[in-house]
């Protein structure tokens, strides 16, 4: 029997969300008038109390299960809730001029993300089918919420219909491939469901048939190709602010839900898994990096680029080893803030009436705002990998994993796809640095917004003496797991 | 603490520098931006010196030695170490970078603090490229260098800039990554370490060395430019302001050169030996066949591109005959070359920072309105055909020697660019320089100024100096390429 007040403790960084979203909710009722800020402060002001309280509720130890083994905590998860949480911290700081101007500024915006925030908590320690499931529902619920915030948008409704549709079909098969292993192996728990595949043949076609369908469920989540189709509508289509929240926290909470699915729970299918990841890998990067080069919008360049950078990060996960692991663990944190800036960028030269989405709105910004083109260049270059940006060392760590299980071929294969990448990055650098500007209306600086970003920024080059302490923690939040 | 930090002092005294540079801000502030480059650029030679005159020569030993841990997780840490060969081109840059600030001190008008600490930020990336002895050190300087250079070919450059630059940037940055594959392998082989030194002592296959020797060569080679991967040369040098044709043409091609050293001979020594069969033949077309595309040019521009392309298939024809005199005539060419091709752009820059044209058609008769000028073209022009007394001819003499000893035909065949390189600079130099006053344009030119006249006198005394005693710059090389050649005769297999 487990002492439920332990148990409770371990939660204390979920709880407290969930009632401060409450919280927030009612107070915003009467603030909504006199103390418009409130809400978004008494939002900041959780998302920094909830990183101290995952700060401190590190477990002695390995991993610590609680709720009759529904809930884990460990390392990993640690880590993965500090970056969700930090992320998110920042998202908000971009999107507030961004949803004040836009009259999107309500308190359900915020309650919203605080949800989406503690879906992606508990899918993070999900230990049980379950639990996995519900906190992917609260995450992709509050997500369509979002999309369609700006209700006078065409397009934003668009996208998040196109969103709930393939969101919840995606659900489904994820539900489906559940069902199916449940079948199978008789449980629903993660760890029960790890020793019930040891004692079964590896090609059982029941297994082997609820796997596809999980893969197929965790593709579509993650977007990559082949189910990738929503990711270029909304990015497209939805405010930018949500835009930079749904590219940025949920991209590692993925990472998690893959390592809980597939490695904690299918390490006996691994070289099943894996051989469909390298297909999915492949194809993510080339159709990502040769479709970017035709788009003209800005996010739907960036749409495609976070379909070749998840077919990257896969490549990790695919060599199905803790080095890999971690290697996909450390690439994912760089990308996401990597497009945290490169989202806040575009939030940052947009006004409203004006969303500064096209790519060709970004003519000759070295004449109008050398700084602001100092900075584009770098999250450019950053996103195509090049040193001295924390970028190359993303890639470096995953194409080191690939060869290291010696898959020579595949490490060939992302080079070249990550040169066809290099030209649409370039692509951007070139409008920005050598193309005549269209317009010299000087660019009104957020203030406020323009130092947290220009830090962002110059940490993608300024962190290379320390690139080793995040590696080491990759490693060690892996090595922790259960 | 200097003492211990020289090499890391010489990489970041530049960078450092540059954002300064960049700091002054606007153009407004050019004049303040110029003066902080130009004590940069001097500052930056002033720490290199002490590393010639600490540095034994009698040994081919690393020296200068500095470590540092930097990320364990994959065992890649700063590590700069130098030889003989690395210092001259360490020096050789520094120096550089000086003329290149000076040549550029009026003709740079817009986002003048931008121009220099691109150059000035190169100049301390270059030198980290020549000094890291940890292999993903090396790369990550090797392709940082590359976005300086893709700004300033596309913000300075000529009319094509764009579609020059970004071939540049494309090409170069294909072969790097394959490199990079091949550093990851060999740092799973060599027991996780990517020190360069764990490197050459691995045991490898004949197979795997080809593969890795080839992977290493598509970097170097583009880099070079070694025939038939030389075509990005000519587009960005054309394109590319006077500075970043020197820049281009008098460091950055030695680097895919010192690549060779550095990683090819040493690292798969067999490969090297099976496969020099290949290079010398590559070698021996750009020496020849790029030289008779020189003689078609009428843009000055691209003809001494095509010409620092064939005085580049010396280097690697020297570097791969193993032949002591070769290698180090190799390594005098690389050095020599630096000067006079840099020296051969400005040149072609001073015309075209009074005319805007470098078709030669439009020149002709400039002796007449500009003979200062006129002198100093005639003495470079010399030089890049090889004429005694200048230090052409030492690098290219020495090769063909060290090339004979091992096969005369490949001498005979290599020692027709010194007929060929005399016709094809000579005929440009006519055409521009000598004859009638062809236009008014010309007519109205004026004479180099005091500045110009400075940087060109600095270049004509370097190339002298080293022509005529090559002694110090021998001595300097002479234990590391012993070293070398020791390395890549000894087999892996």
């Amino acid at each position: 029997m487990n002492n439920i007040f332990a148990d409770i403790q371990l939660a204390t960084p979920e709880i407290f969300v969930f009632s401060m979203a409450c919280v927030i909710l009612l107070v915003d009722r009467f603030t909504h008038e006199r103390m418009p800020k409130a809400s978004f402060l008494l939002t900041q002001l959780t998302l920094l109390v909830g990183l101290y309280l995952v700060y401190t509720t590190v477990p002695e130890g390995g991993a610590v299960r609680a709720f009759n083994d529904m809930f884990v905590l460990d390392g990993m998860a640690t880590l993965t809730k500090l970056a969700v949480l930090f992320l998110t911290f920042i998202v908000l700081i971009y999107s507030y001029s961004y949803i004040t101007e836009r009259k999107m500024y309500r308190g359900e915006y915020f309650v919203l993300i605080l949800n989406a925030v503690l879906g992606m908590m508990v899918m993070i320690s999900a230990s049980h089918f379950l639990t996995i499931y519900i906190g992917l529902e609260l995450l992709s619920l509050s997500l369509y919420t979002l999309v369609a915030m700006n209700r006078h948008s065409g397009l934003a409704t668009e996208a998040a219909m196109k969103y709930f549709v393939l969101g919840a079909l995606a659900s489904g098969m994820l539900l489906y491939g559940m069902s199916m292993i449940y079948g199978a192996t008789g449980s629903l728990d993660i760890e029960s469901i790890r020793d019930a595949i040891q004692g079964m043949e590896s090609d059982d076609a029941m297994l082997i048939l609820g796997l596809v369908f999980i893969v197929v469920g965790l593709g579509f989540k993650l977007g990559v190709v082949p189910f990738h189709m929503w990711i270029p509508a909304i990015y497209q289509g939805a405010p930018t602010s949500v835009v930079l929240f749904i590219g940025t926290a949920p991209k590692v909470a993925a990472f998690a839900l893959i390592m809980r699915l597939l490695v904690e729970g299918f390490q006996g299918l691994a070289v099943s898994w894996s051989d469909m990841l390298v297909i999915i890998a492949i194809l993510s990067m080339a159709t990502g990096n040769l479709l970017a080069i035709v788009q003209t919008n800005l996010k739907r360049m960036l749409a495609f680029s976070t379909i070749s950078h998840m077919g990257y990060f896969l490549l990790g996960i695919l060599s199905a080893n803790p080095n890999g692991y971690s290697a996909s663990l450390f690439y994912i944190l760089v990308y996401s803030f990597t497009s945290l800036a490169a989202f806040g960028l575009i939030i940052m030269m947009s006004r409203a009436g004006f969303e500064a989405e096209e790519i060709s709105d970004y003519k000759g910004l070295n004449k109008r705002h050398p700084w602001f083109a100092f900075l584009v260049a770098l999250v450019m270059f950053s996103m195509a990998g090049i040193p001295p940006t924390v970028g190359f060392f993303a890639k470096l760590s995953v194409i080191q994993a690939l060869i290291d299980v010696e898959m020579y071929w595949l490490a060939v294969v992302a080079v070249l796809f990550a040169v066809i990448g290099a030209y649409y990055y370039l692509r951007i650098v070139k409008t920005v640095y050598f193309d005549k500007p269209e317009t010299n209306e000087p660019i009104e600086a957020k203030s406020g917004m323009q130092f947290v970003l220009s830090l962002n920024v110059i940490a993608l080059i300024l962190i290379m003496p320390w690139i080793g302490i995040i590696m080491d923690a990759c490693i060690n939040a892996i090595s922790t797991m259960g | 603490m200097f003492e211990a930090n020289q090499l890391s002092l010489a990489i970041w005294l530049p960078i450092i520098g540059g954002i300064a540079v960049l700091a002054t801000g606007n153009d407004q502030r050019a004049a303040l931006a110029r003066i902080v480059a130009l004590v940069v650029s001097i500052a930056t030679l002033l720490v290199t010196l002490p590393l010639y005159s600490g540095f034994d020569k009698a040994t081919g030993d690393m020296q200068f030695l500095e470590h540092y841990q930097w990320i364990p997780a994959l065992n890649i840490n700063y590590s700069l170490a130098i030889d003989g060969i690395a210092l001259l081109l360490i020096m050789l840059t520094a120096f550089i970078t000086i003329i290149v600030v000076i040549s550029a001190w009026q003709v740079i008008q817009q986002k003048v603090a931008q121009y220099f600490a691109a150059f000035l930020i190169m100049e301390g990336l270059m030198i980290g490229v020549f000094s890291a002895t940890d292999a993903i050190l090396f790369y990550v300087f090797w392709e940082a260098m590359l976005i300086p250079m893709f700004l300033i070919i596309g913000i300075w450059g000529g009319p094509n800039r764009i579609y020059a630059t970004i071939k540049f940037f494309l090409y170069t940055l294909l072969g790097s990554l394959l490199m990079l594959v091949a550093l990851i392998y060999l740092y799973l082989k060599s027991g996780n370490s990517f020190a360069l030194a764990d490197m050459y002592a691995v045991k490898l296959s004949l197979t795997e060395q080809i593969w890795l020797f080839s992977a290493f060569f598509m970097a170097f080679a583009v880099k070079i430019p070694m025939f038939p991967v030389h075509t990005w040369l000519p587009d960005a040098h054309v394109e590319a302001p006077a500075g970043g044709s020197v820049v281009l043409a008098a460091i950055m091609l030695k680097m895919g050169a010192y690549g060779f050293i550095r990683f090819n001979l040493p690292i798969t020594p067999d490969a090297s030996h099976s496969l020099s069969g290949v290079i010398i033949a590559l070698s021996l077309i750009a020496i020849v066949y790029i030289s008779l595309v020189a003689l078609a040019q009428t843009d000055m521009k691209k003809l001494i591109a095509y010409s620092s392309i064939a005085h580049m298939g010396f280097v690697t024809l020297g570097l791969f005959v193993f032949n002591k005199m070769a290698v180090e005539g190799a390594i005098i060419q690389m050095i020599s070359h630096g000067f006079i091709s840099g020296a051969m752009f400005l040149c072609v820059g001073v015309l075209y920072d009074r005319m805007h044209t470098r078709s030669m058609d439009d020149y002709g008769g400039v002796a007449n309105t500009m003979p200062k000028f006129a002198a100093f073209m005639m003495f470079f022009a010399m030089a890049n055909a090889g004429l005694p007394g200048t230090s052409g001819f030492v690098g290219e003499f020495l090769v063909i020697l060290g090339v004979f000893q091992v096969n005369p035909w490949y001498a005979i065949i290599a020692g027709t660019t010194l007929v060929l390189g005399a016709a094809y600079t000579l005929w440009m130099y006519r055409r521009v320089i000598f004859g009638a006053v062809s236009n008014d344009n010309v007519k109205a030119l004026k004479d180099i100024n005091s500045r110009e006249i400075f940087f060109l006198l600095i270049l004509t005394l370097s190339v002298l100096i080293m022509g005529l005693w090559p002694a110090p710059f021998l001595e300097t090389i002479n234990a590391s390429v012993d070293k070398l050649l020791t390395l890549a005769a000894v087999t892996k297999l």
